[in-house]
């Protein structure tokens, strides 16, 4: 529960140091600091609003997309800062964002939804092999290749927006709430999923709402409420903190049971008023 | 039943060149959903270019230059004025290319003066003869290149990375750029094909039985307008269909207006814009259009 250590500069993984983020004059993000170490998972917590979207919009460049920009502070992945870089600069270092809310291309098939993932990559060994690696993470995909995306279900378009995640071979993976709106089975799959990812080398680092689970996939934890770091430290111990049970687990709550139910009843009571 | 034909004929080849024209405006504003207004500048510019070469470099290089110059011009102004759009709302941006076409158009317009420029095309006033039918030569040409570079075009935008690209920013520009699309671009990209696309439908707006590029060029190019509004805006398709149905009613309606006279003369000219008015009127989107207009 102490402030994470910050640890090394130019350690290879994420760091975010400081960082201010305004849209206009509304400021959503203030001194925001963290660390993903490479191979790690860490997740940042906070209900609606809390700024969790517009962290990972300042480190993957789409801030501009919502006429947002940096204040002040630095981004960097393996040593190269990535605040100021385009969106494709940053998926070309590896940093790959799987937006909240899935947005596959609905009009486009499951097969061109995938080649578009390889887009920022350029190299076409690798998105032969990185196609290979993702139908054998999601076989449905493989099933579905030549059916429009609109028509799948919500767990097969979060599968499909990670894999074509997968297909720009990210060292950095940045999930958005990626069980928003699943069924609590989908969900734990989903979650099964980001461990084997993790477990193939790839770094995570997963917004949720759903803190029981995200608990459950991350080494370490960070909470964000109103645009502010509050509390960070090892998930484990995050999870047996008293404020954190309270607010994002549930008052007294055994903890397992959260756990199964997956359940947006676990919503912290800042969530009313979103951005 | 021949004049019926030949009419047909007629109108399926400048439909077809309509199509090209309806293309470009539907892929720009697939990638940067600005309604580009200054598409018959650029015919224009392409024109012009073939008009002022082919004499000194022969009629083909003259064409290239041609594709070559007006694709330029696209790209110039998608980046020295649409990549500005983050700031702007898109209506503003169409308003924009307004200013854009007049300039472009009076500059060209005074260059070219009262004359009427001959492309140096090699069809000629050549013409077809099949049983009873009669067809121009440079009509067939059209027909047969436009169809082709529309088959090509829609290839591309079906199989290749660019096409892909195109789409995917299409639908979501911010999804697209998480993928490491770059939307700049994409965006030029269209702005130099539909620039291409303009400039060979300005060789085939020119040739016979069109005595040559003049200053009303721009104003036979407008008509291309409704057919891609009348396809939806949107929609590749669209554009195909409302080039056809534009280009087969004009030369129909031209063909029998003296039997359609109780209307008025002119008619001809007039009908592309009634067809599109009907067709809006029961599909607000267009034949095959996806959005609202009203994003327009």
């Amino acid at each position: 529960m102490n402030v994470h250590d910050p640890g090394p500069p130019g350690d290879s993984g994420l760091t975010v140091r400081d960082l201010a983020v305004n849209y206009g004059p509304v400021t959503a993000l203030r001194g925001v600091s963290l660390d993903v170490p490479r191979g790690a998972v860490v997740t940042v917590l906070g209900g609606n609003g809390a700024g969790k979207s517009t962290l990972l919009r300042a480190i993957s460049g789409t801030l501009r997309f919502h006429r947002g920009g940096v204040g002040s502070g630095a981004v960097a992945f393996g040593g190269r800062k990535l605040s100021g870089a385009s969106t494709s600069a940053v998926v070309a270092h590896g940093v790959v964002q799987v937006p909240e809310g899935r947005k596959v291309f609905a009009r486009m098939t499951v097969e061109e939804n995938l080649r578009a993932g390889a887009l920022g990559a350029r190299d076409r060994r690798a998105a032969a092999e990185a196609r290979q690696r993702v139908l054998t993470l999601f076989p449905v995909l493989a099933e579905r290749a030549r059916q429009r995306a609109g028509l799948l279900s919500g767990g097969e378009q979060q599968m499909l927006a990670i894999g074509r995640a997968l297909m720009a071979r990210p060292k950095l993976l940045l999930l958005d709430e990626p069980t928003l709106g699943l069924a609590p089975m989908m969900a734990l799959r989903i979650a099964d999923t980001v461990r084997e990812i993790n477990a193939q080398g790839t770094t995570v680092l997963l917004v949720e709402q759903n803190a029981a689970l995200a608990l459950s996939l991350a080494t370490h934890a960070y909470v964000l409420e109103v645009g502010r770091v509050v509390l960070s430290g090892p998930a484990a111990e995050l999870a047996e903190s008293d404020e954190v049970r309270r607010r994002y687990l549930g008052i007294g709550d055994d903890r397992d049971e959260a756990l199964l139910s997956g359940a947006p009843s676990i919503r912290p009571a800042l969530s009313r008023w979103s951005a | 039943m021949t004049t019926f034909l030949e009419l047909l004929v007629n109108g399926i080849s400048i439909g077809a060149v309509y199509a090209l024209i309806a293309l470009g405006f539907v892929i720009i504003f697939k990638a940067t959903e600005v309604v580009n207004f200054a598409h018959a500048s650029l015919l224009l510019v392409g024109g012009f270019i073939v008009a002022k070469t082919h004499e000194s470099v022969g009629f083909w290089l003259a064409l290239l230059l041609g594709l070559a110059g007006a694709a330029a011009v696209g790209a110039l102004i998608e980046f020295a004025v649409i990549r500005r759009a983050n700031v702007i709302s898109h209506s503003i941006l169409a308003i924009v290319t307004i200013g854009v076409d007049i300039v472009l158009t009076t500059e060209l317009t005074r260059q070219i003066g009262t004359e009427v420029l001959a492309l140096g095309d090699p069809w000629g006033s050549e013409v077809l003869h099949l049983g009873a039918v009669n067809i121009p030569l440079a009509r067939i040409a059209a027909l047969v290149t436009a169809s082709l570079v529309i088959a090509l075009f829609l290839l591309a935008f079906k199989y290749t990375n660019w096409g892909v690209a195109m789409r995917a920013t299409a639908e979501d520009a911010e999804t697209a750029a998480l993928m490491g699309v770059r939307r700049g671009r994409v965006s030029m990209g269209a702005w130099a094909v539909a620039g291409a696309l303009a400039a060979l439908a300005a060789l085939f707006m020119c040739i016979f039985p069109t005595p040559g590029l003049d200053r009303t060029v721009t104003a036979t190019a407008m008509k291309a307008f409704p057919a891609a509004i009348l396809g939806g805006l949107d929609s590749t398709t669209g554009a195909l269909a409302g080039g056809l149905i534009i280009g087969v009613t004009e030369s129909l309606v031209g063909g029998y207006q003296s039997e359609l006279v109780f209307l008025g003369r002119g008619l001809g000219d007039v009908a592309p814009f009634l067809v599109m008015i009907i067709i809006l009127l029961i599909r607000p989107a267009g034949l095959f259009g996806t959005r609202e207009l009203a994003r327009v």
